[in-house]
């Protein structure tokens, strides 16, 4: 076993239980009946994010960084080991509203305009009509789509329609923002403005965000703790705490420190597929 | 293409008509070649099929037809016949009581019974085809209303519920391999029985088959939201109900016109066979019988035809519905 791999699971195993966390997980286990016999998506994954922390999960595909989100949102049950969210189970969590989720595709309604489908999850939850305007208003602004509310998805671009994705999930203000790899089908220029945008969004509402991603410069600029995986079976093997400051304007993916922690996660990497 | 834009350049919108014209030329060719040929290869079949009648029509009026005497001519091949008496064949496009009636006889027929007696201000006399298109109409309409909601409500029923997703569409294939000619005679005979008669038996009739189309269609359309927004809703704590006002049914759209497409024609195709067995006085079905008790060839042909136009005009009108709505919901394009 890899150093560092090993000390990431000690790290977490120490870790006490549930005291401020907002999502603490505990030698979560997940197996996937399939066809071809059993898949280990997640293999005894501990982990403890707390409240107000941008933590993202990298590794490459089948390493269980999906699922783990999924496992938070309460999509996906764990067979083994223990998770809380909120000091909830997953599933209470759910029903309590503590999260927006954010899946890779917008997946707006072109029934609905962009207010319309920012409006959708309050409707469900039943806000009355005064307020359901008042917060689309504000969070539409926050994701700078104002003179949109009207507009149709098919008539906005793709980063558009993922930020109206975001507002959506920001429209109930849950305290936990869930992103799966949110700007994986974009390319890198409107990449870029979104982490940018995100990180405002992020220091102006102080959520607790968790972010799926594939890329090594998206996940250093933006989080907090970057939880390196691995596949086969999906566990962690680094989590690296970042010491960049918390403003963060785009070049600073050109100084030593980013570069350093670019190198840890991509070393991190390199040791997950040495298991192969 | 490129020249009309290029010679009609002083303005974009006069080169979008010019291109919009030369479209609908290029497609009214096509037609018009089909219907062209069609009505050609009908009136080579009048001379087959008429050839016998008007050979002995013009052989009482005097004209010498080899071989002589009607007798003689009754098991000969048509074809012969037409190559011996080339010069008495006139008469095939213009009988009385045709096997097969010409167009032109079919489309007077038709002009007479619609437009004719409109003009003669008996627009819904007994003889008038509008009389008997309304009366199948209305039981089309009943049924296709009765049917579609039927379909809708079993595939949320199935889409809902795990045992009547095992059941239900196993019944419903069922019910649609029983020759709804066998069942229509039955379906009238009970429900008069019972005191129920006129439009609701036909109308039923019609519901039976087009409730079909829907249901397959809307099982596969209330299905259509992709893994992503249904969990989107299951993080939302959505109910089922939900689920489905908000996501499912206009998700589902697109399948349900496809289907009420299908199922408005089995609706007229189901009135018109309820008309058949209750010896009914009215309808196209009930003007089709008559045709064909009194050997009123023309008769049945314009009914056929009034049908015909009527199920296009039905099956349009819907298509008309689908433009409109699904490019209202963003689903046009």
């Amino acid at each position: 076993m890899m150093p560092q791999a090993a000390a990431a699971l000690t790290e977490g195993a120490a870790l006490p239980a549930g005291t401020g966390a907002v999502i603490a997980a505990r030698g979560l286990d997940l197996t996937f009946r399939t066809a071809d016999g059993p898949v280990q998506a997640l293999s005894d994954v501990s982990l403890e994010i707390g409240r107000g922390e941008f933590v993202s999960f990298i590794g490459p595909s089948g390493c269980g960084k999906t699922t783990f989100l999924r496992v938070v949102a309460g999509l996906e049950h764990p067979t083994g080991g223990a998770i809380a969210v909120n000091g909830m189970t997953p599933d209470a969590a759910r029903q309590a509203r503590a999260y927006g989720y954010v899946f890779q595709a917008a997946g707006l309604y072109p029934w609905r305009t962009i207010a319309g489908n920012v409006k959708l999850p309050l409707e469900i939850m039943g806000f009355s009509k005064a307020e359901q305007e008042s917060r689309v208003r504000k969070v539409l602004s926050l994701v700078e789509l104002d003179g949109f509310a009207g507009k149709y998805p098919w008539q906005l671009s793709g980063g558009m329609q993922q930020r109206a994705s975001i507002a959506r999930a920001l429209s109930f203000d849950a305290g936990i923002l869930l992103m799966d790899e949110p700007f994986g089908a974009l390319d890198e220029i409107v990449r870029d403005r979104l982490n940018e945008e995100l990180m405002r969004l992020w220091a102006a509402t102080g959520k607790t965000v968790g972010f799926v991603t594939h890329s090594i410069p998206e996940a250093v600029y933006l989080s907090t703790k970057i939880v390196v995986m691995s596949p086969r079976p999906g566990r962690i093997i680094d989590v690296i705490e970042s010491d960049l400051p918390a403003e963060r304007p785009l070049d600073i993916r050109d100084t030593p420190e980013f570069l350093a922690l670019a190198h840890r996660v991509r070393v991190g990497l390199r040791a997950g597929h040495a298991y192969d | 293409m490129a020249d009309a834009a290029v010679t009609a350049s002083p303005g974009a919108g006069v080169a979008g008509r010019g291109r919009f014209a030369a479209r609908a030329a290029r497609a009214v060719w096509p037609v018009l070649m089909v219907v062209g040929v069609t009505v050609g290869l009908w009136y080579a079949a009048c001379l087959p099929m008429n050839v016998k009648e008007s050979l002995n029509q013009a052989e009482r009026a005097g004209a010498v037809i080899v071989p002589e005497g009607g007798q003689a001519r009754r098991d000969a091949s048509p074809w012969g016949l037409m190559a011996q008496n080339p010069a008495h064949l006139g008469g095939v496009w213009s009988q009385d009581r045709p096997r097969l009636p010409a167009p032109h006889q079919v489309a007077v027929e038709l002009y007479e019974t619609t437009v004719g007696m409109a003009l003669a201000g008996r627009a819904f006399s007994n003889r008038s085809l509008f009389t008997h298109a309304w009366v199948t109409l209305s039981a089309t309409l009943l049924g296709f209303g009765i049917g579609t909601a039927l379909g809708i409500l079993l595939a949320v029923g199935i889409v809902h519920n795990r045992a009547m997703d095992m059941s239900v569409m196993p019944w419903a294939i069922a019910s649609q391999t029983i020759p709804i000619l066998a069942l229509a005679p039955m379906i009238v005979v009970v429900l008069n029985s019972v005191g129920i008669s006129g439009l609701l038996p036909k109308a039923l009739i019609s519901a039976y088959l087009s409730f079909f189309p829907v249901v397959v269609g809307m099982v596969k359309g209330l299905r259509s939201p992709e893994a992503a927004q249904l969990d989107l809703l299951w993080t939302y704590n959505a109910t089922p109900a939900q689920t489905l006002w908000k996501l499912r049914l206009p998700a589902s759209m697109p399948y349900l016109f496809a289907s009420l497409k299908v199922g408005v024609a089995a609706s007229l195709v189901g009135a018109i066979v309820g008309e058949l067995p209750t010896g009914a006085v009215a309808g196209l079905g009930a003007r089709l019988l008559a045709g064909s008790y009194y050997g009123q060839t023309v008769q049945i042909w314009s009914a056929l035809f009034a049908a015909a136009i009527l199920a296009a005009l039905l099956v349009g009108l819907i298509g008309l519905l689908q433009r409109v709505v699904l490019g209202r919901m963003g689903m046009g394009r």
